[in-house]
């Protein structure tokens, strides 16, 4: 903020005295080209999916020509995504594996964290390690070495949809423990000090004093868990086992090149809406805290940008 | 962070492994262990009547003829191609990221002033769009008869066949997808370059490029190397965008190949040999990416 009255303030004294400096020497001029590369960026990033978004109301088969609009493809007809029953199957699925995933990741990652934050040992430093690698490792890894454990060692874990649940939680813990952690960290331990001198038991002062300071932490990596799992494709696609259990992803992934219609617009557009309110909810709790939407914004940007 | 005083017994000390001590072991038996196997599987020296290989649990029975055969055919051999594109594309795709990136983030992170709320929300918002959603929305333009070929035939250019191996395509649609990935850490790291000092440069009588060049990239060059790592790491391994956009063997990058041994065919230690032969040459990149990390949460308030 302070860069543009600065600059306005420059302007206003500066330009009386009729010191012309060429643009590429002024500082203070407009920064044309960049704003200009910015927008197109945004443009090409997001213009696509828009246009993807569109087609999912045409009134026609066509995906590439407008034909006007409706929802048929959305409800009511044989082939639309509420009414064919492999499109629904996969949106039921995604949705369950979710939820499953938000149940199971969320209490974990949030023990894992209050654990290795104050437990202060040579060991907790190697769990420290252990509890971010799978952040640092390639999907196609975590996939396949998941897929050649479930085949050969865990074979009493089907492929399908228990072996995709353990698949996802794995990847979605490392999540939890980094929000977690950096919440547990700004709070310090001064609270649960306090609530142990004044006689809480220890159990006392994490369930009365901590747990409630970390709720909105844990809140916001509950939705970040959901959309991640909700959009996951590798670790999917190598555990999904049979068409029984396939994922919105995976139905997208498998139906791109083989005469797709506007319900397959209409499937990416619900998960879409799904993950997306998801990252609303994680935002407004975020900001609820942080007090100021750019804060909660860039308090996104830390989640996978280290 | 002040040390507990009073009131912190032996319970309640060894409450805190306690309470690590599920998803620490949820991690090994389903982190560790699966690496383990992969090396098992990569290692195997036998095979069933099927031809799928019996993993070698025990190490003192690993062989590594299958292991060493990979690698020497990666240098030259069957899977040299797939390596060389693999570093061609992601290379080619990463200077991309740069070259659109390194502006969109310099001026998001500093110039946008009013707009830079609404500008990172923009930003930010195809991270949350599931990748294969937006490999779809572009495959849907890029048809022969798509809007792309419709628009360039304004300009009196033939239709271009986009979606039939076509390297172009490839590296673009790689770039096109980790774009977002890469923009945040380093308009994070911009973000964080104190105004005083660009000031000072420019109080000096030093012009912008100058300023840019002796002052700004110098200072976000931990930003520009951490936003490179977290966006080779997936890069390398990546095999839907190729196949979404391309479909084609000719593109083929390893991660197709892994793919392929894996899950449609029986010579799961050529795969799993691959995955290890990746998963070393990323090391360096990994063990990186997991120092920032440490160091981030160390340092965060």
């Amino acid at each position: 903020m302070s860069v543009i009255e600065a600059r306005g303030a420059h302007k206003a004294t500066s330009l009386p005295a009729k010191k012309r400096v060429p643009p590429w020497r002024n500082p203070w001029r407009r920064p044309y080209i960049l704003s200009g590369i910015t927008w197109l960026y945004i443009v090409w990033s997001l213009l696509p999916i828009v246009i993807a978004v569109q087609f999912s109301f045409n009134d026609g088969r066509s995906r590439s020509t407008w034909q006007g609009f409706s929802t048929q493809w959305y409800c009511c007809t044989d082939a639309s995504v509420f009414e064919d029953p492999s499109l629904l199957l996969s949106l039921k699925n995604s949705l369950i594996l979710a939820v499953a995933t938000v149940v199971v990741a969320t209490p974990l990652g949030v023990m894992l964290a209050m654990g290795l934050t104050r437990w202060r040992s040579r060991t907790s430093q190697v769990a420290n390690t252990i509890s971010l690698i799978p952040l640092a490792t390639p999907e196609i890894v975590v996939g396949s070495a998941l897929y050649l454990v479930m085949i050969n060692l865990y074979s009493f874990i089907p492929l399908g949809r228990p072996a995709m649940l353990l698949g996802h939680v794995t990847f979605s813990i490392s999540y939890v423990v980094v929000i977690v952690r950096s919440r547990l960290l700004s709070i310090g331990n001064e609270y649960e000090v306090a609530a142990r001198d004044l006689g809480a038991t220890s159990v006392q002062a994490i369930r009365t004093v901590l747990i409630p300071l970390l709720m909105p932490a844990v809140f916001a990596s509950a939705m970040i868990v959901f959309a991640t799992s909700l959009d996951d494709f590798v670790v999917s696609q190598f555990l999904f086992g049979d068409a029984s259990n396939i994922t919105v992803p995976i139905k997208l992934y498998n139906a791109v090149r083989a005469a797709p219609t506007p319900a397959l617009n209409a499937l990416a557009t619900l998960l879409l809406v799904g993950s997306l309110l998801a990252l609303v909810l994680a935002y407004l709790l975020l900001r609820a805290r942080k007090r100021g939407p750019d804060s909660a914004l860039e308090e996104l940007t830390t989640f996978e940008g280290a | 962070m002040p040390e507990p005083k009073a009131g912190y017994d032996r319970a309640t000390r060894r409450l805190w492994p306690l309470l690590a001590a599920p998803g620490v072991l949820w991690l090994i038996a389903f982190f560790l262990v699966p690496f383990y196997a992969v090396m098992a599987v990569a290692f195997s020296g036998t095979i069933d009547i099927f031809g799928e290989p019996i993993p070698a649990w025990n190490p003192l029975d690993w062989q590594f003829g299958t292991f060493t055969g990979v690698v020497s055919d990666s240098v030259s051999g069957t899977f040299q191609a797939v390596w060389t594109r693999t570093a061609l594309y992601s290379f080619w795709a990463l200077l991309i990221c740069v070259a659109i990136g390194y502006p969109v983030a310099y001026y998001t992170a500093r110039l946008a002033g009013r707009r830079r709320g609404l500008i990172l929300a923009l930003i930010l918002a195809p991270w949350w769009i599931n990748y294969i959603t937006r490999m779809l929305a572009w495959v849907n333009l890029l048809q022969d008869d798509g809007y792309v070929n419709n628009f360039l035939r304004l300009f009196g250019v033939t239709p271009i066949s986009w979606l039939s191996g076509n390297s172009f395509t490839v590296v673009v649609a790689l770039a096109y997808g980790y774009l977002p990935f890469f923009i945040i850490p380093l308009f994070a790291s911009l973000d964080r370059i104190d105004q005083r000092l660009l000031e000072a440069s420019r109080d000096l009588g030093i012009g912008p490029i100058r300023t840019f060049l002796h002052v700004t990239l110098p200072l976000s060059r931990m930003g520009l190397i951490t936003a490179l790592v977290i966006t080779a790491l997936p890069m390398a391994g990546d095999y839907y965008t190729n196949t979404l956009v391309s479909g084609s063997p000719n593109t083929n990058m390893v991660g197709n190949q892994i793919e392929l041994f894996l899950l449609q065919g029986p010579l799961k230690n050529l795969g799993a040999s691959l995955v290890l032969l990746l998963s070393l040459l990323l090391l360096v990149f990994m063990a990186y990416y997991l120092v920032l990390t440490q160091r981030a949460s160390r340092d965060a308030r």
